[in-house]
């Protein structure tokens, strides 16, 4: 067992480090939610009235209904961005040399996720702080209690970005990730606009946002927030971070001649 | 080890890509001990061959075996006997020597004292113990192939795969690295398969195998397969007439 837990430190360490290293990685991962936050929402603010939803118990300003949703889509981001490096760039190499190790791939999966997903925590709560800074704050047990949320989110997104790394050959670049994976889970959820207001005007889209992954995340992170469960968010998520890792451990199966095109 | 002798033993594998034949019923043995070069043109499958070797790919067809364990059946322990130089580097750059064959070290399993007494180990096997501290990025080319040498020789592996090991590197630091890793076959008993398109790195007394179109060609001692001309002539005439 000891060995399991050496490789896993070693490769969260490592994932961290490179995170550090990349200063503009870090920057641009605490400006985009920021923009929209400090730019996006107060524009916003006057176009959309809120009704009291839960977990709120009282009218809550729009910069504050969606800060869970750009937590989520800083882990998102995040999620593509480590896994999405392996394909591209020359960060392939350093997942050959991963897949060598004698230890069983599952775990070497799992923990590169955890290690994105260490990564991600450190994205979320900068960006927490800074809200909290610009006057937008939880209640404070809620940033200890969404702690186990955003681990459990950023493995479920992370594992998105694990399973599209390993399977799509298609998207050719990051754009094509923006247009096709991160802007689609973005918009179709309630990380902008309770749900309800969207069934107000279309069923179809709200089906849609019902079915997205990513408003369960969304919904855990909100909830934990304010030191509440949602079940069926945290139950939906579990669900999707299990398939999303199947189909992950599928496509890094060698049999099915991993990185062929490279080969 | 269940079947001595071998080092490396690969029998009839056969791999296609969509459309394409890579491989045709490779067979490939490497004794113990045994310094193999496996020449081969570019795109004759080399780097499928060690993508199947290293279990980045499996095959249905045909059998491998490191250091005597079968890939398919026991691909963990196959894979804890085996040491990959890879073709591109795949250092990280932003850490040092030493941190680079940590984090490896810790990929086996390795850490604390003897983690610490196996990096020193393999770093002097390559000479490059001094340089523990440089960062990656400030190596030569030639001294960055060493770290992922010594690197690959941290947990002890009996067989050490390379593939094109000294692309792109300056003539003096291509001699100095194979005459190196010849020289750890022959003194540690180090099983060796050495992947190139270069003919002079190719010693009269190595093992040599020709891949050629997914086929082997030839598998014998490079001197009896050069016979009394130059190897290169050999090699050129033999890959070209089934061109």
């Amino acid at each position: 067992m000891t060995a399991y837990l050496i490789a896993l430190s070693a490769i969260v360490q490592r994932e961290s480090l490179r995170f550090v290293h990349q200063r503009g990685r870090f920057l641009s991962a605490l400006v985009r939610p920021l923009v929209w936050l400090l730019i996006f929402a107060v524009g916003f603010r006057s176009a959309l009235g809120l009704s009291i939803i839960p977990p709120y118990e009282t009218y809550i300003t729009y910069e504050t209904y969606i800060v869970p949703g750009l937590c989520a889509m800083v882990q998102l981001f995040n999620g593509m961005q480590s896994s999405l490096s392996l394909v591209y760039d020359r960060e392939m190499g350093s997942m050959r040399l991963l897949l060598t190790s004698p230890l069983p791939r599952w775990w070497l999966l799992t923990s590169k996720l955890l290690a994105g997903t260490a990564v991600s925590l450190l994205q979320v709560y900068a960006f927490l702080a800074v809200a909290a800074v610009a006057g937008i704050t939880m209640p404070w047990q809620g940033y200890l209690l969404v702690l186990p949320a955003l681990v459990l989110t950023g493995m479920m997104l992370g594992a998105v970005g694990l399973a599209l790394s390993s399977t799509i050959r298609q998207l050719e670049n990051f754009a094509g990730v923006m247009n096709f994976v991160i802007f689609p889970a973005f918009f179709l959820s309630s990380a902008l606009y309770p749900l309800g207001k969207m069934a107000e005007s279309s069923h179809l889209l709200y089906r849609i946002c019902t079915s997205n992954p990513f408003t369960y995340a969304v919904e855990t992170i909100r909830f934990a927030l304010y030191g509440q469960i949602n079940g069926a968010a945290l139950g939906w998520t579990m669900l999707a971070l299990g398939l999303f890792m199947l189909l992950a451990l599928w496509g890094y199966d060698p049999a099915r001649g991993l990185i062929t095109r490279r080969g | 080890m269940s079947s001595a002798g071998f080092g490396i033993q690969v029998d009839r594998v056969s791999y296609r890509y969509a459309q394409r034949v890579a491989l045709d019923k490779v067979v490939l043995r490497v004794e113990s001990g045994h310094f193999c070069a496996l020449l081969g043109p570019n795109g004759a499958g080399k780097s499928t061959l060690f993508a199947l070797l290293t279990r980045l790919f499996v095959t249905p067809q045909g059998r491998i075996r490191i250091a005597g364990f079968d890939l398919g059946d026991q691909p963990r322990r196959a894979l804890a006997r085996l040491g990959v130089v890879f073709q591109q580097s795949t250092l990280d750059l932003d850490l040092t020597v030493y941190r680079n064959l940590r984090y490896f070290a810790a990929l086996h399993g390795l850490a604390g004292r003897s983690a610490e007494r196996r990096i020193q180990a393999a770093l002097d096997r390559v000479d490059m113990r001094e340089r523990a501290g440089e960062r990656a990025r400030e190596l030569s080319g030639g001294h960055r192939r060493r770290t992922e040498i010594a690197r690959a020789l941290v947990h002890a592996p009996d067989v050490l795969l390379l593939d094109e090991p000294t692309v792109g590197l300056d003539a003096a630091s291509r001699a100095s690295i194979t005459e190196q890793v010849h020289t750890l076959c022959s003194d540690e008993g180090l099983t060796v398969l050495w992947a190139t398109h270069l003919v002079d790195e190719v010693r009269a007394q190595d093992d040599l195998v020709i891949l050629h179109q997914g086929r082997v060609l030839r598998q014998d001692l490079a001197g009896r397969i050069a016979g009394d001309k130059p190897l290169s002539e050999v090699f050129l005439a033999m890959t070209a007439s089934t061109s």
